[in-house]
């Protein structure tokens, strides 16, 4: 930055028997058309910004909407040239995945979060936050590659349901940590000091007290690592693997919604093609809609 | 002597055992004043709550640790050449993972460069510039954008921008920058679409919301004062943005910048689908297919009978990971420098 720049146009912009009040009128023309300039240029970085995400979602309904119809949520995806067929399984297999992921994650992310806000002070809670945001900050590559090792090679020995659900709750606990911390934080201390002034035991003053205030935001975090959980493909192809069928069994390759729209997507077939719109729009209208409703509940709060 | 236990004795029994509390005749005691049981409850909370907490430093140590036991076999027989050697042949047993790396470092590079500009200047406008009425929509909107699962990201770039990229862009590209000595390098050979570059276009669209989210917050803490002595002082909008504002957040908007380059380096369906996924050689080119490191592994576990063939793998995602956290921990870093000390102020859920 050079010093002219900002030199109040008094001074310097006169030098003895130098130029005109004309010069200095033409250079603060300059400045103000570089910052109109700049105002346009970061302007348009919005709009871009902007306009690829209705492009796109533009462009998965417009796909999609052709292939919505009731026999595509309920029947199972047929051999190529059969007409008809659907992604109920994977509908049913993704429900199924994200419900045993959460009953995995929740109690975790839940119990993590009570404690980072309620107790967490010191080393381990520092070691427990910053492995957190690591684990957050993970490629879900490697967490699938890591329960791929673990549970499809070593323990089970083949592709599973349940190993796909241990991978979404790996992926699903930080999330759910981080809000339900920042969500507990925001419980007014008062509240936590009357009912401790009754003679209420810690236990009893988080669960029946702190809790229940901090219920929307704890719903929240919640669902936002549901929908994040739900659009998880590479994890979830390196642990359940998918399934043409209707499989409740969770010892056995599950279905599930994003891989049904990669194989769809990656076959040579129009039809194909039209029925990976049509899940894709599905799935994006249910994050769509998870997201529009977490933003309602916790508008005005500092989400983290 | 068969005399019935004393009133004290009995406490102290209990005490040492847990109570039965379906037994009316045995009632719990409180003992020294009623503090054992509360004692209790807090005990158990509190020491699940930290079994809890313990768990995520669990899975993580145990993720590592599975990781380099699982690609000892392959570290062990390939050492070092395995990320400085391009041969990556499973009949002949031989494993480099250097175009992996190669294509991972390039695709998240032309990311970054994309992205990185539209995200800082879109973060400006909502900071800076947006009326109060349209900066909640398109903080909204590119929030959106980041909660798009990447496999409908795949399924865009594959059908729609990759035909683009193959007949128009790639081609104009080819004609400006072509001739031109150095830079020309990187637009050599056929424009086929499915290539590097196709794979960095999508991966810049995913990490847009990421920077921009972050850049916003560290912009807005930056205190008034710095905007208005510059204003005081006779300076323009953007000046006072250019030389007081954006180097008080420089380091939290490279912070955020390396958080975005962190989701590109790991980021697997969006390129699987459109990169090519072919292991030729390395070119200078961008237009060349090629795989990234993510990629590399989506499409190829399936394939991995041999316990080498696994252990290269495995290996290959432990270098991600290690590049990962690596990454990781210094935009952290550098973002929390300017957070104000608390994490939890930016970051968001994006992150």
């Amino acid at each position: 930055m050079s010093s002219d720049t900002y030199a109040p146009p008094l001074a310097p912009a006169y030098p003895p028997g130098g130029r005109s009040i004309f010069e200095a009128d033409a250079r603060y023309q300059v400045r103000r058309g570089v910052a109109r300039l700049m105002a346009v240029l970061v302007g348009l970085a919005a709009l871009g910004a902007v306009a690829v995400l209705w492009i796109i979602l533009g462009y998965v309904i417009w796909r999609g909407l052709p292939a919505i119809n009731w026999p595509f949520f309920t029947q199972r995806p047929l051999p190529y040239g059969e007409p008809g067929g659907g992604v109920g399984p994977a509908i049913a297999g993704s429900l199924v995945l994200l419900g045993v992921a959460s009953t995995i994650g929740v109690p975790i992310g839940l119990g993590a979060g009570i404690y980072l806000s309620e107790f967490g002070r010191g080393r381990f809670a520092d070691a427990v936050r910053f492995c957190g945001d690591l684990v957050a900050g993970l490629p879900s590559i490697v967490v699938g590659v890591f329960i791929w090792a673990l549970l499809v090679r070593h323990v089970i020995g083949h592709f599973s349901g349940l190993a796909g659900a241990a991978a979404l709750a790996i992926i699903m606990v930080p999330i759910i940590v981080r809000t339900v911390e920042a969500m507990l934080r925001l419980v007014p201390h008062t509240l936590r000091e009357a009912a401790l002034a009754l003679g209420v035991p810690q236990w009893r003053v988080v669960l029946s007290v702190v809790l229940p205030s901090a219920r929307a935001g704890i719903i929240t975090g919640v669902v936002l690592a549901l929908a994040r959980a739900g659009g998880e493909t590479a994890p979830l192809l390196l642990t359940t693997l998918g399934n043409m069928f209707f499989n409740w069994n969770l010892s056995q390759p599950t279905a599930a919604l994003p891989i049904q729209i990669y194989n769809y997507a990656v076959a040579p077939y129009d039809d194909w093609h039209t029925k990976a719109w049509g899940a894709s729009l599905v799935l994006i209208a249910v994050i769509g809609i998870l997201s529009v409703l977490t933003r309602l509940a916790t508008r005005g709060k500092k989400l983290a | 002597m068969a005399s019935p236990p004393s009133r004290t004795s009995s406490a102290q029994t209990a005490r040492s055992a847990p109570y039965n509390h379906d037994n009316p005749s045995d009632p719990p005691d409180f003992g020294t004043g009623g503090t054992v049981s509360l004692r209790w409850g807090d005990f158990l909370f509190q020491t699940s709550s930290v079994a809890a907490a313990a768990s995520i430093l669990v899975v993580l140590a145990a993720l590592f640790v599975l990781l380099v036991v699982d690609s000892r076999e392959s570290l062990v027989r390939y050492g070092i050449a395995f990320a400085t050697s391009s041969v990556w042949d499973n009949v002949k047993e031989q494993f480099g993972a250097l175009p992996y790396i190669y294509g991972t470092l390039v695709t998240s590079a032309v990311a970054l460069v994309l992205a990185g500009p539209i995200a800082v200047g879109a973060a400006l406008y909502v900071a800076e510039y947006a009326p109060a009425w349209i900066r909640t929509p398109v903080s909204f909107t590119i929030e959106l954008l980041a909660a798009i699962p990447s496999i409908i990201y795949g399924l865009w770039g594959f059908f729609v921008l990759t035909p683009v990229m193959r007949t128009t862009v790639e081609p104009a590209l080819q004609r400006i920058f072509g001739p031109i000595p150095v830079v020309g390098i990187l637009f050599q050979g056929a424009p086929i679409g499915k290539d590097l570059l196709t794979g960095g276009v999508i991966l810049a669209i995913m990490i847009v919301p990421t920077i921009m989210a972050i850049s916003r917050e560290v912009i807005l803490a930056v205190p008034p004062a710095q905007r208005e002595g510059m204003l005081a002082l006779g300076a323009t909008r953007w000046e006072s943005l250019r030389h007081a504002v954006l180097p008080y957040a420089r380091a939290g908007i490279a912070g955020a910048a390396i958080l975005g380059l962190a989701r590109a380096l790991g980021e697997t369906m969006a390129v699987t689908m459109v990169i090519g996924n072919s292991s030729r050689a390395i070119t200078g080119s961008l237009f060349t297919p090629g795989y990234t490191m993510a990629s590399a592994i989506a499409n190829q576990f399936t394939e991995a009978d041999t316990a080498i063939y696994f252990s290269a793998i495995v290996e290959v995602a432990l270098v991600l990971l290690l590049v990962s956290i690596a990454v990781n921990i210094v935009a952290r870093l550098l973002v929390w420098q300017i957070g104000r000390g608390d994490p939890a102020a930016l970051g968001g859920v994006l992150v």
